[in-house]
């Protein structure tokens, strides 16, 4: 604001109250904000959200247990595979059994794999909004070989619908793991290039540090998790609190900054790129044999040639399909490290073939709650760094 | 080296006969209370326990899944990150009485978590600031997370709401 003389009096101004989006090019994603600003400063915000609402949870009470990993890859559609992951060992979970070592590591390549998209779309876009328009294209190009080895896995790209309850659909094809190998030695040039073009750019920090604070204090009373917590200086990561599929047995740090700015939570996400990458490869390395799927025929499938040429293989087929399946009466929690932070599903069960209650807790909505908060007092451009370093994935914002 | 099956010890002793019903569950343990007892339950883990975190708040309909006083429960699921455990905090809300007291002065995050409660199954939060639908429509009727809520039923929903200001309470 220009400051006035004694002898000028000072120019009336008034607030001005301005709509941004719902469709808006820096929300990617359908997220409403209504600012007041005086001159350019935001004194007032207004967060709306809920345009992607699709009743996700009802839904999810109304079909069987095994129908709802689609629906569950459909959260963070940054990286899908991820969610559906997390769903079918919560289902494990509520049913007390485990899925083989196999197929475990198989969830921590893909889920890893689908973290590493994950920051790389995040940082792309966040740089695209601040102006950045070719670290956007490195990071898509990359993007499109892990869809090319997620094609090659499940036969598609996105949404792959590759995890199942007690395991995964298929086992990796042959040559597929030397593929990925391949494709994470790549990786190392494009985060050092993309890095390399931002990290010490001094347009990139004056834009970024101090932009977007989010305190300790803050995270916690916000339940703030992943990486922008661990920008803020909180050490937490599930994988190592709380290792599940076999993560205590991999090495791989935990990267924390302590400034909680968009230039801290841009840092700490290149560098779980590379935990993840190393967390790919030790995997691999490490990949036991045997089956990707439990044996249980309360749970599993049973094998094609059994369906077609056996009674007792096409009565269990149709039943497991027709009836689903029945975990116990009871409630659990089961929460996972996703690509933005803590993503549980909190199931009540019946004892029917559906969840009565599927409750989701979304890493993004605690994290976007913080915003209003975070862009009050600061100017209009600053909010849009901001946003993209959160990384707002609106489908498991609103489900 | 705290479990969970300590911190429900402990909540039981500090509650004696106000306890509704404690359950457990594959190693996870919950303890029931009335709404009165909320508040007293979240500060007594938070202060006494070591329980900074607020993770979640989620309601259930429990419409005709057993025989039970109360229709509704809210699910407070807490986290711990010094003692590494997680506990859950139920309330039980009846119908007819369906209101739970406001955590979101001690936690932000239950500002919006508690709005959404309200949005799904109408359960009111008493001095919550803003309790205004979160998720579904200003304009939209019922609460869609009941279990007497149809999950074919249409509504037709028109303009965008005007002001979606917030009190302050947010950015404050």
């Amino acid at each position: 604001m220009i400051q006035s003389s004694t002898a000028v009096p000072p120019l009336p101004s008034d607030l001005l109250t301005i709509n941004m989006g719902p469709a808006h090019p820096a929300t990617h994603g359908t997220l409403r904000l209504q600012l007041q600003l005086d001159g350019e400063t935001i004194v007032n915000v207004g967060a709306e959200i809920g345009y992607l609402h699709r009743g996700f949870e009802k839904q999810a009470e109304n079909c069987q247990y095994q129908l709802v990993i689609p629906y569950a890859e459909r959260l963070n559609y940054m990286g899908p595979v991820h969610n559906s992951n997390a769903w079918c060992w919560a289902c494990e979970g509520l049913l007390g059994i485990e899925a083989p070592p196999r197929a475990q590591a198989l969830r921590v390549i893909t889920s890893e794999m689908a973290r590493i998209i994950d920051h790389a779309v995040c940082i792309g876009t966040n740089l695209v909004d601040m102006g950045a328009l070719t670290n956007f294209w490195y990071m898509y190009n990359y993007r499109e070989k892990i869809y090319d080895l997620m094609e090659e896995l499940t036969g598609a790209r996105m949404m792959v619908n590759y995890p199942r309850i007690g395991g995964v659909c298929l086992d990796a094809p042959d040559g597929w793991l030397e593929g990925v190998v391949r494709v994470m030695a790549d990786m190392q040039e494009v985060v050092a290039e993309v890095s390399g073009l931002v990290s010490r750019n001094r347009i990139f920090m004056d834009r970024t540090q101090g932009v977007g604070v989010i305190t300790k204090e803050m995270a916690i009373s916000h339940s703030v998790t992943g990486p922008c917590a661990r920008a803020a200086g909180i050490n937490w990561d599930l994988r190592k609190a709380q290792p599940y599929w076999g993560y205590d047995k991999l090495k791989f740090e935990v990267p924390v900054e302590t400034a909680g700015d968009t230039y801290a939570r841009t840092m700490v996400r290149f560098r779980e790129m590379e935990e993840s990458r190393k967390l790919v490869l030790q995997a691999i390395a490490s990949i036991p044999g045997g089956a990707v799927m439990v044996t249980d025929h309360l749970v599993a499938l049973p094998p094609k040639d059994k369906v077609y040429n056996t009674m007792e293989g096409l009565i269990n087929h149709f039943k497991l399909i027709m009836h689903g399946i029945r975990p116990p009466r009871g409630e659990f929690y089961s929460a996972t490290e996703g690509g933005n932070g803590e993503l549980g599903y909190y199931i009540v069960s019946d004892g029917g073939p559906n969840a009565w209650r599927l409750r989701i807790r979304p890493p993004c909505f605690a994290n976007y709650s913080v915003f209003p908060k975070i862009i009050t007092g600061q100017l209009v451009a600053d909010a849009v760094a901001a946003l993209g370093s959160i990384n707002i994935i609106a489908g498991e914002l609103d489900r | 080296m705290m479990t969970e099956a300590d911190v429900a010890t402990r909540v039981q002793a500090h509650f004696g006969g106000r306890v509704l019903e404690a359950g457990a569950f594959r190693g996870q343990h919950t303890i029931t209370l009335a709404p009165t007892d909320l508040r007293e339950a979240l500060l007594f883990l938070r202060d006494e326990l070591g329980f900074e975190w607020l993770m979640d708040i989620g309601g259930v309909d429990y419409l005709g899944y057993d025989e039970r006083d109360w229709r509704f429960e809210v699910v407070y699921a807490m986290l711990s990150m010094q003692h590494n455990v997680r506990f859950r905090i139920k309330v039980a809300v009846s119908e007819a009485n369906s209101s739970v007291p406001s955590v979101w002065d001690l936690w932000a995050i239950a500002n919006w978590e508690e709005r959404e409660v309200w949005d799904m199954y109408g359960i009111v939060f008493e001095n919550h600031p803003n309790l205004r639908r979160i998720l579904c429509h200003d304009e939209f009727v019922g609460h869609a997370l009941r279990k007497d809520y149809p999950i074919t039923r249409r509504q037709k929903l028109s303009a965008p709401s005007e002001n979606i200001l917030c009190d302050r309470s947010e950015i404050a």
